[in-house]
This record gives structure tokens, C-alpha cells and sequence, in this order.
């Protein structure tokens, strides 16, 4: 098992209250798995990527474990996870293309990153150089200032250099969502290269468009509101989903092939409930087909099948 | 069906760098045209020129060169009052619904601006009933949008509100540029059958979008853009079941879908091919009827 999160709560502090972004999560990442992370904005996929990683000021943590390959990270304590960030747990943030150091260039930047980590930058040099050539870039790229790559190279520079000291997890944010479809598939195809190559060792790979998660994922995790709401194989979300939250966003996903004079696609009725004092129970049952009484209480996160979870009441029986 | 909106050697080509030194070609000699009651979409990735060809039809930046003409007239002619007629007929709704609204002010302010400039003489009762009836178009419950701030309303209602604000001047051409990026997966299908029908009631819309997906699942032709120039342009059914330029069929492979897997061994060699050359000084040829493919060099 690589990665145990238990019950994870993080909230975010406002002046009107808490908003319960990540609210009582609990799933695993087996070794070498690329779990993708799906949900529509504001779900707190983000948040509960980041608060792997650092939680940021309004960000509060509230109850829960991680563990990763074993130990216990302490995720509430800024400082002490400096001991594990970038090391055993690395992040490529949502804009990417934003996250370098405009006044330094790409070599000496990564040469204060690992410095910081108290490697020396030469015993990593040779190996910086051998992947970003597998990525596609010269190690001309070193002597360069960001301005100067386009984005789908900035992209590509900033995964090399988050999985330089080969973490055991990477967290992948929206990394392919700024850019057009050839490059998108690219990235795409570079994080399960890296998993293959053992760069890294598991990753969560955030974003709202699933068929990206398709093409990449083993599992696929997701969220509403929240809270978890179905994960299983890539093939199971996709072509036999359970719950009806994920059964009605994939039936509303226009492919190539489907043509509005053929088949009229529908989306799903209502909106997502406020995350400042949510209601009890299941937090889609405003918007389901299947509500019933029962759903005021919130449904436990079961497993269906082996590495079938789902939680809602009127699945699975 | 009659020709709305028929752009023809259109080039735009603007000026960067200190002073203007530069000049960049944004849209090179484009030609096409869109009918009543018709949705062209207008597929390219970023920096294709497909946002200009939107701006350009709308008379929000000047052509630098050819033609665009709207129920026969150069729209290029248009001033003052011309030039508003034009927009109680044209109107563009646009990527970001968050960034369109003055955040200060009640969403349903759009609304009175355009009775304002447009509609002066218009009585209360009657506008009031007209709004319900834009309202009611989109889909959208007045009660729930009336009276509100843009930041107390989702995403979908308020692009819809745009779409509303756009119906109330009995347009005839709708420029939607992305307009359902910004928007979730379980919503903006709803808003892209809102433009099915639209078009239903006779208009014609251009629809600008990166997404190859929601191109082929709304329009009925297709004109795919690459660095400016048009590269294949046809019915959407020809462009997407038989697509015949490399950079069409780099594309149609690359976009992820949901039930195939990109092919394993990919299609390395048409990428190479696609990217090289930028087509000028080969001509869009008619292949077969009403579907133009640019000729690659050398083949």
C-alpha cells in the first residue's frame, strides 16, 4: 500500500464559518497506481490534493490520518513536512506553467530546489539532463529563463523537476487542462511513462475532464461536494458506473461519434449544495433519481466489489 | 435556407511590439460561409485565430483585409447607428461569464442596458414580459436570477443570462467563442442544447470551441483553423467520418475519448507531418461537394 488516507477532514476557514472542502475521506493507493481524481469544481478534489502536500493559510486540518508506505505524515505541521515534501511526496500544481521562478533560469532554480533538500545539484545533474531529453527537451532548457519555453515545455520541465528526487507519490494537478489536444496527450502520456520508469511510485492525477482519466488512470476516484462518492477501475467508472451521480455525469459527456440531431445528451438538474453548512446525509440526494429516506443519513463508502467502492444507499443492496 | 454571414479573403494582422514594429498574421484569407438556422463550428487550438474570426465578424476589431458580408451587407460599412442595427442582429457571448458582468451590480442589469440603448420606447410591463420570455428560452427560472449578484449565481445561469440578453434584440447570429469551457460537465451539456435550440428557431450560430467532442455533437459543418489558415472545411459528419488533412486526422487522434484508448503505437509520423510547413501557397481544393481540404505540400 503506498498511500492510506483515513478519514480525512480538511476545512477551509472563512469569516461566515467553515467550508467543509474535503470532509471525511478514506481511501487507498495501491503501489504503482495512477489513481485519477475526478469531480466538477469546487468538489475539493484540489483541496484534497494539496492538503497532501502543504495546506495552505485558510486551510485547516480537522481530523484524520495519511500514511504513506507505512509512515504517518504529519500534514497538519507546515515545518515538519518539509522532511517529506519533494522527497517522498511531490506536487505539480494547478498552472504549472506559472509555478517557475520568472529571474532564474530553469538549471539554477532546480539546483536551489535540490540544494534546499541538501542534495547536491551535480549528484543529480546527469540524471535532470538524461529526462528531460526523454521529455522531449534539450538540455539547452537549463540555461533558459521560463519566458523563453512555451507552455507544453514549461509543463514538461516542471514534471521533471517535481519527480527529480523520485518520490514515492506525485500529485498531478489539472496539469494538462491549459493546453491544446496534441500537447495534452503528450503530458499525458509522459506521467504513465514516469510511473513505468519508476520515476514515481503511485500519483493522483487531478482534473475535471474524465476521458483524459481514461486514457491514463488504473482507478478513478470521485468526489461530490466533498465527500467520496464512487471509485473503482477505469473501465468500471467509465463503462458500468454504480452511483447515480457518476452514472449521470458520464451519460453527459458529449463524444466524437455523437451528434445532437442523433442523441440529445442531458445534463444533471440542480446545482452542487453550498459547502458552508452543508446538509446532512448524502450530498447529492437533492439532484438523484434514486433519493429516498434513507439518504438523509450519509451513506458509508463500501466496498461492492474488491476495489469497487461506492457510497450510496440504493446500490449494490 | 439563405447565406447570413459569408466572409470571404479575410485577413487580420496585428501589430505587437514596442510601437507596432511587428506584425503578426492572426487570420490569413479565410473564406466561408453560414447559413439561417445553421451552427458552424470553428475548431483550431490556441493561436489558431479563431477568437479573431469571431472579433472580426462582430466588428470588435477592424479586418485588415477582404470582405465579411451580413445578409449582403460589408459589414465593414457599418457606423453609428448602422453599426448598431447591425448589433440588435449580431451578437457574441463569450468564454469567461464570471469576467462579463460588472460584479457590483445585479446580473440582471444587462437586461436594462440593453433596453436602454435599444429599446427606449419599450413600456415596463411589456419589457418585463419580454425578459420572461428571453428568460424562458434559456431555460432559466426568473425568480432564481432577477435580483441577484453575479457572484450568487452558477456559472451555467450565467452564461445563460448572456445567451437571454442576447435573444432580446431578435438576433439573428449568435458568435458563442468557447462558451462552455468554463463550465461543468454535468451543466454545459444543457447550455450546448441551448444552442440546438436556437438554432431550431431559425438562427445561425458560429460556434467557436477547442473541443472536438462538442464541435461534432452541436454543428453541422465544421471548419477547422491552424495557425490562421483553414485547413479542412466541410460537413461536420465528411470532416469528422473522413477527415483527409494530416493536421485534421493528428486531431481527431489526439482528443481524448472516453471508450478508446489512444492507439499504443501512435500516429508519431502524421504528428511530425501535420506540424511542418504551414500550408501556405497550396489552395483549398473541393474534394467533393461542399467538403475543402488544403493540399499538403509535396503530395
Amino acid at each position: 500500500m503506498s498511500l492510506a488516507v483515513d478519514d480525512l477532514q480538511v476545512y477551509y476557514r472563512t469569516l461566515r464559518g467553515d467550508v467543509r472542502a474535503v470532509d471525511g475521506v478514506t481511501f487507498d493507493i495501491a503501489d504503482g497506481e495512477i489513481m485519477g481524481l475526478a469531480g466538477e469544481s469546487g468538489c475539493g478534489k484540489s483541496s484534497l490534493g494539496n492538503s497532501l502536500v502543504y495546506l495552505t493559510g485558510r486551510m485547516k486540518y480537522v481530523g484524520g490520518t495519511v500514511d504513506l508506505d507505512g509512515t504517518k505524515l504529519p500534514i497538519w505541521d507546515f515545518e515538519a513536512m518539509n522532511e517529506h515534501r519533494f522527497r517522498h511526496i511531490s506536487v505539480i500544481p494547478q498552472y504549472a506553467m506559472s509555478a517557475l521562478n520568472p529571474t532564474r533560469k530553469i538549471g539554477a532554480m532546480t539546483a536551489d530546489l535540490v540544494g534546499s533538500r541538501g542534495v547536491p545539484y551535480k549528484h543529480v545533474a546527469g540524471e535532470f539532463i538524461r529526462r528531460l531529453e526523454l521529455v522531449g527537451l534539450s538540455k539547452d532548457v537549463l540555461g533558459m529563463y521560463p519566458i523563453e519555453l512555451s507552455g507544453g515545455m514549461k509543463q514538461r520541465a516542471v514534471m521533471v523537476v517535481s519527480t527529480l528526487l523520485d518520490p514515492s507519490l506525485l500529485i498531478a494537478d489539472e496539469i494538462t487542462s491549459a493546453l491544446d489536444v496534441s500537447t495534452q496527450k503528450a503530458v499525458a502520456e509522459m506521467l504513465v511513462e514516469f510511473r513505468d520508469r519508476g520515476f514515481v511510485k503511485s500519483m493522483v492525477v487531478i482534473t475535471h475532464d474524465i476521458s483524459i482519466l481514461y486514457q491514463v488512470a488504473d482507478t478513478i476516484l470521485v468526489m461530490y461536494a466533498g465527500h467520496l462518492v464512487e471509485k473503482a477501475p477505469a473501465d468500471v467508472i467509465i463503462g458500468a458506473p454504480s452511483h447515480p451521480y457518476t452514472r449521470l455525469l458520464i451519460s453527459s459527456l458529449p463524444e466524437v461519434g455523437v451528434r445532437y440531431t442523433e442523441r440529445r445528451l442531458h445534463g444533471i438538474p440542480g446545482t452542487p449544495p453550498p459547502l458552508l453548512a452543508p446538509p446532512e446525509g448524502c450530498r447529492f440526494r437533492d439532484r438523484c433519481p434514486l433519493a429516498s429516506a434513507k439518504c438523509v443519513k450519509r451513506p458509508p463508502f463500501r466496498e461492492l466489489e474488491p476495489g469497487h467502492h461506492v457510497a450510496c444507499w440504493e446500490v449494490g443492496g | 435556407m439563405s447565406v447570413l454571414v459569408e466572409l470571404d479573403g479575410c485577413t487580420k494582422v496585428y501589430r505587437i511590439g514596442s510601437f507596432g514594429s511587428k506584425r503578426l498574421t492572426a487570420v490569413r484569407d479565410v473564406a466561408f460561409g453560414l447559413d439561417a438556422g445553421e451552427v458552424v463550428s470553428l475548431i483550431g487550438e490556441s493561436g489558431s485565430g479563431k477568437s479573431t474570426i469571431g472579433r472580426l465578424i462582430l466588428r470588435l476589431s477592424p479586418l485588415t483585409a477582404g470582405s465579411i458580408r451580413f445578409m449582403g451587407e460589408d459589414v465593414s460599412t457599418f457606423k453609428g447607428r448602422s453599426l448598431r442595427e447591425y448589433h440588435r442582429h449580431a451578437q457574441g457571448v463569450f468564454q469567461d461569464p464570471f469576467s462579463s458582468y460588472n460584479p457590483i451590480y445585479k446580473a440582471d442589469r444587462v437586461f436594462k442596458l440593453i433596453k436602454d440603448t435599444y429599446f427606449p420606447a419599450v413600456g415596463a410591463r411589456e419589457w418585463a414580459h419580454k425578459v420572461g420570455d428571453a428568460l424562458d428560452a434559456v431555460s432559466l427560472d426568473p425568480a432564481q436570477v432577477l435580483h441577484r449578484y453575479p457572484h450568487q449565481l452558477s456559472g451555467g445561469q450565467l452564461q445563460r443570462l448572456l445567451v437571454a440578453r442576447a435573444l432580446l434584440l431578435d438576433i439573428d447570429f449568435l458568435v458563442a467563442d468557447e462558451i462552455i469551457s468554463m463550465l461543468d460537465a454535468s451543466t454545459r451539456i444543457d447550455v450546448l442544447n441551448l444552442l440546438g435550440d436556437l438554432k431550431a428557431r431559425g438562427l445561425g450560430i458560429l460556434f467557436i470551441t477547442h473541443d472536438l467532442s462538442l464541435g461534432n455533437y452541436i454543428s453541422d459543418r465544421t471548419v477547422i483553423l491552424r495557425r490562421g489558415v483553414i485547413v479542412e472545411m466541410g460537413e461536420t459528419e465528411k470532416v469528422f467520418g473522413d477527415p483527409r488533412h494530416a493536421y485534421t486526422r493528428m486531431l481527431l487522434a489526439a482528443v481524448p475519448q472516453l471508450r478508446h484508448k489512444w492507439s499504443a503505437d501512435g500516429d508519431g509520423r502524421t504528428v511530425a507531418a501535420a506540424l511542418e510547413g504551414d500550408g501556405i501557397g497550396s489552395a483549398l481544393v473541393e474534394i467533393e461537394r461542399g467538403h475543402l481540404v488544403r493540399l499538403e505540400e509535396g503530395a
